[in-house]
C-alpha cells in the first residue's frame, strides 16, 4: 500500500516545503532558524538518523530540512509499514508445565533449564536483530535513535538472570511509547517494569520488620494447616530451584535501585543527594515487586512495605503510605532541577558534542522544566537551536560502534535480511545490543570507542560488510558524524 | 579439578626457578633492549567484596555481620585458607597460596579511596584518574606514568587487553587497547593496510589520527612475535584468563612493555553473593586461577614484574536483606611479583565494630590507594620523587608501607 500512497504525500510535502521556503524559515519546527544549505542537511542527518542513505540528502533538501525535522519530531505521520514487514517475529517463550516439572529427575530438570536459557538467548538475539532492522530501514529515524538513547539511559542487562526474558516487553511497553511524552511517565514505566525491578533488585527489597512478620505468619500457618501460608514470589521461585542452591532471602532493604534512580536516571551523580536519601528512597520503594517472576508482572506487596515516615531530598513523605510512596519519590526526583540539567546534558552530549556547551544545556534544561519534562519539546529545542548547527560541532562526534555499523549498511543501500553478521560486528566492537552490564549504559564519547584495536576492527568490518566501499566506510571521515 | 592441580604444580615450579635464578641471568635479561620493569594493573570492576576475598577470620564481628555469606574459619569445611593468624584467602583462591608462601604475594587490606562516593562510575573514575574527588582530570594515572617516565614514543610501552581503552590508560602517551595479538591486523593484505594507514595519517580528527598511527606501528612490531603462542601455564578460558595470557605473551616478547592493564568484571553482588559457594566464589576462582597462571607463565619475567589488583570500593560490612552486599568503602588490594616483599598483610586493620566502621557501616580506610600506586611507581618502576608528583597530582604520601624490595 505504501507505494501507492507515497507519491501524493510526497507531492504535498514538496508543496509544503516550497511554501516553507517562501516564508523564509522553519515555522514548522518551532520558529527557529534552521539553515537550508546542503552541508546543514548532511549534518542534521548525521545526528538525527543512523546515517544518510544514498540520495537522502537530496530528498531532504528538496523537502526542506525544517519540514523533515518536523516530521521526525511527529513520527506517527510517517508511514513506516515497510520496516514492519521486514521484522522477524520473536520466538515464543518455551511452554513450561510446572506441575510436570516437579516430577522430573535432577538431570531432566537441568536439561529443561538449559533449554529455557537457550530460548531466552535466542529471543534476545532476535530482538537485537529487530533493533538493527529498525535502525537501518525505519523512516522514523529520530524515533529509533531516541529509543536507543532512552533504553541506554534506563539500561538493563540481558545477562543478569531473568532480565533477558523481560527485555522485549521493556523496550516495547516501557521505553518506546514514552519517548515523545512526559519524562515522568517514562520514568514511572521503567520503575514498574519487571526488567528494571529485577535488574536493579528492587523486587527483593523489603522492610526488615515487615519481612520478619510475613515469615512468622507463614510459620504459624504452616504449623496449623500444613499449608504454604502467604507465598512470596521469592518462595515460588525457590520451590523450583534446586535444593542445594539457596535462593535470595528477602528480609531487608536493597539500595541498588534507589541509588541508580538518582545517580543515573534522574538527578545525576552530583545532583545533590546523600546516602541517607538513598536509604529513604529504598524504603519508599519496598513492596514494589513482581507478582510472579515467571510471568513477570508488577505488583505492590503491602506486607513488604515500610510504612514509616520518609524524608527524601527535603520532602517529607507521611507515615502510613503504601505504593504511593514510590510514586511520590518519582514525582520529587522528576521535578528536581538537577534532573532537568542531567537529562539535558546527556541529550546534548549525544546530539551535539562530547563536551556539551553550557549555554545549550541550559536552554534544553529550561524547556524540560517549563514543559514539565515534555520530551518532544525538549528535542525540538535541541534540534532547532543555532548551537546544534554551529560549525565547530559539525563532524565533531565519533560514531559509536552501533552508529558505525548501521550507518555503514545504510550508506551502501544494501538489503540486509539477516543481520547476524552485523550483530557479530557489534559484539567484536564491544557494543552488542542489550549486553551492557553496568547500569550506566554504553558510553557516548569518542575516548571510549576510539582505540587501536577498535579502529583495526572497524577497518576489517568495513571490508567484510562492504568490500566495494571498504576504503570509505573503514576510513577516517566515515568514523565521524 | 585437573586443571587446578596443573595450575598449582606449574606455579610452584616457577617459584622454585625464580628463587634460584642466577643473578647474572637476571642482569643479562635486563640489559636486553626490550625488557623493562613491568607493572600489570588488574581492575576488578563492580566493587569486589574484599571482606570475602581476603577474609578477616580473626574478627568475630565479621561472622556476626554476615550470618549467611561469611566464609568459615580455616580448618572448618570450605574454610578460608589461612595466611596468618587473622586473615585468610577465600577457599577458591587457594591457587595463590604458593605465591604467598614464597613471599611474592602481599595484601594491603582496608585500602581504598579517601573520597566517600559509593557510585561505581565515580569511584572507578577516581581510581583510574588517580585523583579522588577531582573530576576534571583528563588522563589516567598509568598514561601519566608513561608520559613522565620516558620519551620513547612506542605504543607498545602500554597495552590494555580490552575492547575499550580504560580510563587509567587514556591520555597523550601512546598506548594500545586491543583484544589480542592475533586478531590485531588489517585484513586484505598489504594494499588495504597501506591505504588505510595513508588515509588515517591525513585524518582531521587528532584522536583518530593518533590512535591509528599507534595501531599501525604496533602492528608491525607485533607481527614479529611468534604465533601461535604456547603459554607455560594453563589459563582459565574466560575473557579475563585470555587477556592475561595475551599480556604475558607481549611481556615475554621483550618488545618494550612497561605497563599492562586487564579487567575482571561482574563483582557487583547485591543479591545472592554467596560465601564459599555461589557467585563470588566463581568469580574469585577465575581471578585467582588467572593470576596464578599469569605468574607461572611469566616465569623468569616475574622477577621484574609487579601485578596489582584494585577495585573501586569495597562492600558494606553487613550482608543486606538478600544475602548480598550493598556498596561500601574500604577494600583489599593484592600485589604479586618478584620485587614484592610478600607473605604479609600490609596496612592497619581498623576493625569491624560499629564505631570502627566508616559511617557506621563499611570497612574504614587506613591506606590511601595512592600510597600503593606511589610505592610501586617509585620503588619498582624507579620513577623519581618529582615524577611521582606528576603521576599523582595533589597527593603527598602519608605513610611508607615498604611493599617493594630495595
Amino acid at each position: 500500500m505504501s507505494a501507492k500512497f507515497r507519491r501524493p504525500i510526497a507531492l504535498v510535502f514538496a508543496l509544503a516545503a516550497l511554501l516553507t521556503m517562501q516564508n523564509g524559515a522553519s515555522q514548522a519546527a518551532g520558529g527557529a532558524n534552521i539553515p537550508t544549505d546542503r552541508a546543514a542537511v548532511e549534518h542534521a542527518l548525521s545526528r538525527l538518523t543512523f546515517g544518510a542513505t544514498p540520495g537522502q540528502v537530496d530528498d531532504v533538501q528538496r523537502l526542506g530540512l525544517a519540514r523533515w525535522i518536523d516530521q521526525q519530531l511527529n513520527p506517527s505521520s510517517i508511514d513506516d509499514s515497510a520496516v514492519q514487514s521486514r521484522l522477524t517475529p520473536l520466538p515464543d517463550p518455551p511452554e513450561v508445565d510446572r506441575r510436570a516439572a516437579r516430577n522430573l529427575s535432577e538431570q531432566e530438570r537441568m536439561e529443561m533449564q538449559r533449554r529455557s536459557r537457550q530460548a531466552t538467548r535466542q529471543s534476545v538475539q532476535a530482538l537485537a536483530a529487530q533493533k538493527l532492522t529498525r535502525a537501518i530501514y525505519s523512516d522514523r529515524q529520530l524515533e529509533e535513535v531516541l529509543v536507543d538513547f532512552w533504553f541506554n539511559h534506563f539500561n538493563v542487562f540481558a545477562g543478569k538472570g531473568r532480565t533477558a526474558a523481560y527485555i522485549p516487553d521493556y523496550e516495547r511497553d516501557a521505553i518506546r511509547p514514552h519517548i515523545w511524552g512526559s519524562f515522568r511517565e517514562l520514568l514511572g514505566a521503567t520503575a514498574k517494569s519487571p526488567a528494571m525491578l529485577f535488574y536493579l533488585d528492587n523486587w527483593l527489597s523489603a522492610d526488615p520488620k515487615a519481612a520478619e512478620q510475613v515469615q512468622q505468619i507463614n510459620n504459624r500457618r504452616r504449623g496449623r494447616f500444613g499449608g504454604v501460608g502467604i507465598t512470596l514470589p521469592r518462595q515460588q521461585q525457590q520451590q523450583q530451584q534446586q535444593k542445594q542452591q539457596q535462593g535470595p532471602r528477602r528480609n531487608g532493604l536493597n539500595e541498588n535501585y534507589a541509588r541508580e534512580l538518582m545517580e543515573l536516571h534522574t538527578l545525576g551523580v552530583d545532583g545533590g543527594y546523600t546516602q541517607q536519601d538513598i536509604i529513604e528512597v529504598a524504603r519508599a520503594f519496598t513492596g514494589w515487586t513482581l507478582a510472579n517472576p515467571q510471568e513477570g508482572d508488577f505488583r505492590f506487596a503491602p506486607q513488604l512495605h515500610d510504612r514509616g515516615e520518609k524524608k527524601v531530598l527535603g520532602h517529607a513523605i507521611k507515615a502510613g503510605g503504601g505504593m504511593e510512596d514510590g510514586e511520590r519519590v518519582l514525582d520529587i526526583v522528576a521535578e528536581h532541577p538537577s534532573t532537568a540539567k542531567h537529562i539535558a546534558t546527556k541529550l546534548v552530549r549525544r546530539f551535539v558534542s562530547d563536551e556539551p556547551p553550557a549555554a545549550l544545556v541550559d536552554k534544553v534544561a529550561a524547556t524540560f522544566t517549563k514543559t514539565k519534562g515534555n520530551l518532544r519539546e525538549v528535542m525540538r529545542t535541541l534540534v532547532t537551536s543555532p548551537e546544534f548547527y554551529a560549525a565547530q560541532y559539525r563532524g565533531a562526534k565519533v560514531k559509536t560502534p552501533l552508529e558505525f555499523v548501521v550507518s555503514g549498511v545504510r550508506a551502501t543501500g544494501r538489503d540486509v535480511r539477516e543481520p547476524r553478521q552485523l550483530l557479530q560486528a557489534l559484539q567484536q566492537l564491544g557494543m552488542a545490543p542489550y549486553q551492557c552490564q553496568p547500569p550506566t549504559g554504553y558510553d557516548d564519547t569518542a575516548e571510549t570507542w576510539v582505540s587501536a584495536g577498535a579502529l583495526v576492527t572497524r577497518m576489517n568490518i568495513a571490508q567484510q560488510l562492504a568490500p566495494q566501499q571498504a576504503a570509505t566506510i573503514g576510513g577516517p571521515d566515515f568514523q565521524r558524524r | 579439578m585437573t586443571s587446578r592441580r596443573i595450575f598449582l604444580k606449574s606455579g610452584a615450579m616457577t617459584m622454585l626457578s625464580l628463587g634460584f635464578a642466577p643473578a647474572f641471568l637476571a642482569r643479562a635479561a635486563a640489559a636486553a633492549s626490550g625488557r623493562r620493569r613491568l607493572l600489570i594493573a588488574i581492575f576488578q570492576r563492580g566493587a569486589v567484596d574484599g571482606l570475602n576475598m581476603i577474609v578477616p577470620y580473626g574478627e568475630a564481628e565479621y561472622y556476626r555481620l554476615r550470618p549467611t555469606i561469611g566464609v568459615p574459619r580455616p580448618g572448618a569445611q570450605d574454610g578460608a585458607v589461612a595466611l596468618d593468624d587473622f586473615f585468610g584467602l577465600h577457599p577458591r583462591m587457594a591457587a595463590l597460596k604458593p605465591l604467598w608462601d614464597n613471599k611474592s604475594l602481599a595484601i594491603v587490606h582496608a585500602s581504598g579511596s579517601p573520597d566517600r562516593t559509593r557510585s561505581h562510575f565515580d569511584a572507578q573514575d577516581y581510581m583510574e584518574s588517580g585523583t579522588p574527588g577531582v573530576k576534571a582530570t583528563r588522563d589516567g594515572w598509568l598514561n601519566r606514568y608513561l608520559q613522565v617516565s620516558g620519551a620513547d614514543p612506542s605504543p607498545l610501552r602500554g597495552i590494555a587487553v580490552a575492547r575499550q581503552m580504560p580510563r587509567a590508560m587514556q591520555g597523550k602517551a601512546p598506548s594500545l587497547a586491543f583484544g589480542g595479538v592475533d586478531a590485531f591486523d588489517v585484513r586484505g593484505g598489504m594494499d588495504s593496510r597501506q591505504s588505510f594507514e595513508q588515509a588515517f595519517s591525513e585524518a582531521d580528527n587528532p584522536l583518530l589520527r593518533g590512535t591509528a598511527k599507534d595501531a599501525f606501528e604496533a602492528m608491525k612490531t607485533l607481527r614479529t612475535i611468534g604465533t601461535p603462542y604456547r603459554p607455560a601455564a594453563e589459563y582459565p578460558r574466560s575473557p579475563f584468563g585470555q587477556a592475561l595470557q595475551e599480556i604475558a605473551r607481549v611481556a615475554k616478547a621483550d618488545i618494550g612493555l612497561e605497563v599492562a592493564f586487564a579487567e575482571s568484571t561482574n563483582w557487583d553482588h547485591h543479591v545472592n553473593e554467596g560465601g564459599t559457594q555461589g557467585q563470588i566464589a566463581q568469580r574469585l576462582d577465575d581471578l585467582a586461577n588467572g593470576l596464578a597462571a599469569l605468574s607461572a607463565d611469566l616465569g623468569d619475567r616475574l622477577s621484574d614484574t609487579v601485578v596489582l589488583t584494585m577495585s573501586e570500593f569495597g562492600r558494606a560490612a553487613a550482608e543486606n536483606g538478600n544475602r548480598g552486599t550493598d556498596h561500601g568503602h574500604g577494600n583489599a588490594m593484592m600485589i604479586i611479583g618478584g620485587p614484592v616483599k610478600g607473605g604479609r598483610v600490609y596496612g592497619k586493620w581498623p576493625g569491624l565494630k560499629t564505631e570502627e566502621r566508616f559511617e557506621g557501616r563499611d570497612l574504614a580506610i587506613t591506606t590511601d590507594f595512592r600510597d600503593v600506586f606511589s610505592e610501586i611507581v617509585t620503588s619498582h618502576l624507579k620513577l623519581s620523587k618529582d615524577g611521582i608528583s606528576r603521576v599523582l597530582p595533589g597527593y603527598s604520601p602519608t605513610q611508607t608501607l615498604g611493599l617493594i624490595r630495595a
